[in-house]
C-alpha cells in the first residue's frame, strides 16, 4: 500500500497545504449532472457498476449546483436553455470546472440551426471537450481524468479572486496610509 | 364518407365553395378562411360526422404565392375512424384567421406554435403567446426568408 509504506519510514512526510488540498480536491470531484438530452444517458451509464465513476471519486452526482465542483453539460443547449445553464453554473461555488460532453455541446453538432448554441464556450469557460455523439462512458471518464490532472496542478496562485500570500500586509499598509 | 361529408357540408354551407382534394389516401377540403369556426363546429358536433379530435393545426409558407400561407387542420373522427384535413389560405397582408380553440381546446397549443413559427395571428385565441421561441424574439423562424442560422443577436446569450 502506497501511503502506509511512506508512513512506516519516519511516520511523516512533508508537503505543502496547497498540494495536499489539490490532491484531495482532485480525487473527490463532485459533478453537477447538467443532463439536457441523450448524452445524459451515457452520463448515467458512466455511473453504473460497469463503468463505475466512483473509482475516480466522482459518484456523488449532486442535483443542487451549490455542492458541486464540476459541471458536466451533457446535451444540446438551445439559446433558451443557455440562460438556465448559465444560471446554474453561477450558483456553483468556486473553484469550478466544466466538461462539454458531446458534439452538440461542444460545437452545436448536427443542429446547425438558428435555435441551438453553436458551442457552449460562447458563454461558459469550458475546460475539457469530450468528443462523440454521444461519447461513450469511457470517453467521459477520460474527460474526467483530464479534469483531475488539471485540478491536481492548480495552486492558490491560479485563483486571482482568492487573497494571495502577502495580501494582509498590503491591506495593513493601505490601512496605515489612510490613517 | 367522402360523399356524406361533401353532401352535408354543401347543404349546411351553401354560400361557401369547398374544393375537394384527395391525396395520400386522405381527404382534404379547401375553403375560405371566414368560415373556419362554423365549419369546424359543424364537423365536430353533427351526428354521423363527430370529428372530435383535433390532431394538429399547422401552416405552410409558399413564399412567393399570392395567398402566402395555408393553415392546415388535421381532424380525426373517433366514431367513424376517419381522418380529414382542412385547408384555408391566408394572405400576408391580412395575416390572421379565427382560432378554433373554442371548438377544440386541443387546438390551443398548436395554434400558438403556428403563431410562433409563421406569425399568423389566431383571432380570439385565449392565450396567444410564443410557444418555443423566447418572448422577446422578433422574427418568425419557419418563414422562408428567415436564414437557417438565424439572425445574429436575435436571441441574446448570457454574458461570459
Amino acid at each position: 500500500m502506497g501511503l502506509e509504506s511512506k508512513l512506516t519510514n519516519d511516520g511523516f512526510f512533508t508537503t505543502t497545504v496547497d498540494a495536499l488540498a489539490a490532491w484531495a480536491r482532485e480525487n473527490s470531484v463532485w459533478p453537477m449532472p447538467m443532463g439536457i438530452s441523450c448524452c445524459a444517458i451515457e452520463m448515467m451509464a458512466s455511473g453504473d457498476p460497469k463503468y463505475d465513476i466512483s473509482r475516480f471519486g466522482s459518484e456523488v452526482m449532486r442535483f443542487t449546483p451549490r455542492q458541486c465542483d464540476l459541471m458536466i453539460v451533457a446535451g444540446t443547449v438551445t439559446y433558451k436553455m443557455a440562460h438556465v445553464v448559465k444560471k446554474i453554473y453561477d450558483q456553483m461555488p468556486e473553484p469550478k470546472w466544466v466538461i462539454a460532453m458531446g458534439a452538440c455541446t461542444s460545437t452545436g453538432g448536427m443542429y446547425r440551426s438558428y435555435n441551438v448554441v453553436q458551442g457552449i464556450d460562447q458563454f461558459l469557460p469550458v475546460d475539457v471537450y469530450a468528443a462523440g455523439c454521444p461519447p461513450r462512458p469511457e470517453n467521459l471518464l477520460n474527460a474526467l481524468m483530464q479534469i483531475q490532472d488539471k485540478i491536481g496542478k492548480t495552486r492558490v496562485k491560479d485563483f486571482p479572486d482568492v487573497p494571495q500570500a502577502g495580501f494582509e500586509s498590503k491591506q495593513n499598509e493601505l490601512f496605515l496610509s489612510k490613517n | 364518407m367522402k360523399e356524406l361529408l361533401n353532401e352535408k357540408l354543401t347543404k349546411q354551407f351553401p354560400e361557401i365553395h369547398f374544393e375537394v382534394i384527395e391525396q395520400f389516401d386522405e381527404l382534404t377540403f379547401k375553403f375560405d378562411k371566414s368560415a373556419v369556426v362554423p365549419v369546424c363546429k359543424y364537423l365536430k358536433e353533427t351526428d354521423g360526422l363527430k370529428f372530435n379530435l383535433c390532431e394538429d393545426v399547422t401552416a405552410v409558407d409558399w413564399a412567393t404565392r399570392k395567398n402566402r400561407f395555408t393553415v392546415v387542420y388535421h381532424l380525426f373522427s373517433m366514431e367513424n375512424k376517419f381522418r380529414l384535413c382542412l385547408k384555408v389560405d391566408v394572405d400576408e397582408s391580412e395575416c390572421s384567421v379565427e382560432s378554433v380553440s373554442s371548438v377544440w381546446r386541443a387546438a390551443n397549443w398548436p395554434e400558438r406554435e403556428a403563431y410562433d413559427m409563421y406569425g399568423i395571428t389566431f383571432l380570439k385565441h385565449p392565450d396567444l403567446r410564443r410557444m418555443y421561441m423566447p418572448e422577446e424574439f422578433e422574427y418568425y423562424p419557419l418563414r422562408k426568408e428567415y436564414p437557417l442560422m438565424g439572425i445574429p443577436g436575435a436571441v441574446p446569450l448570457p454574458k461570459k
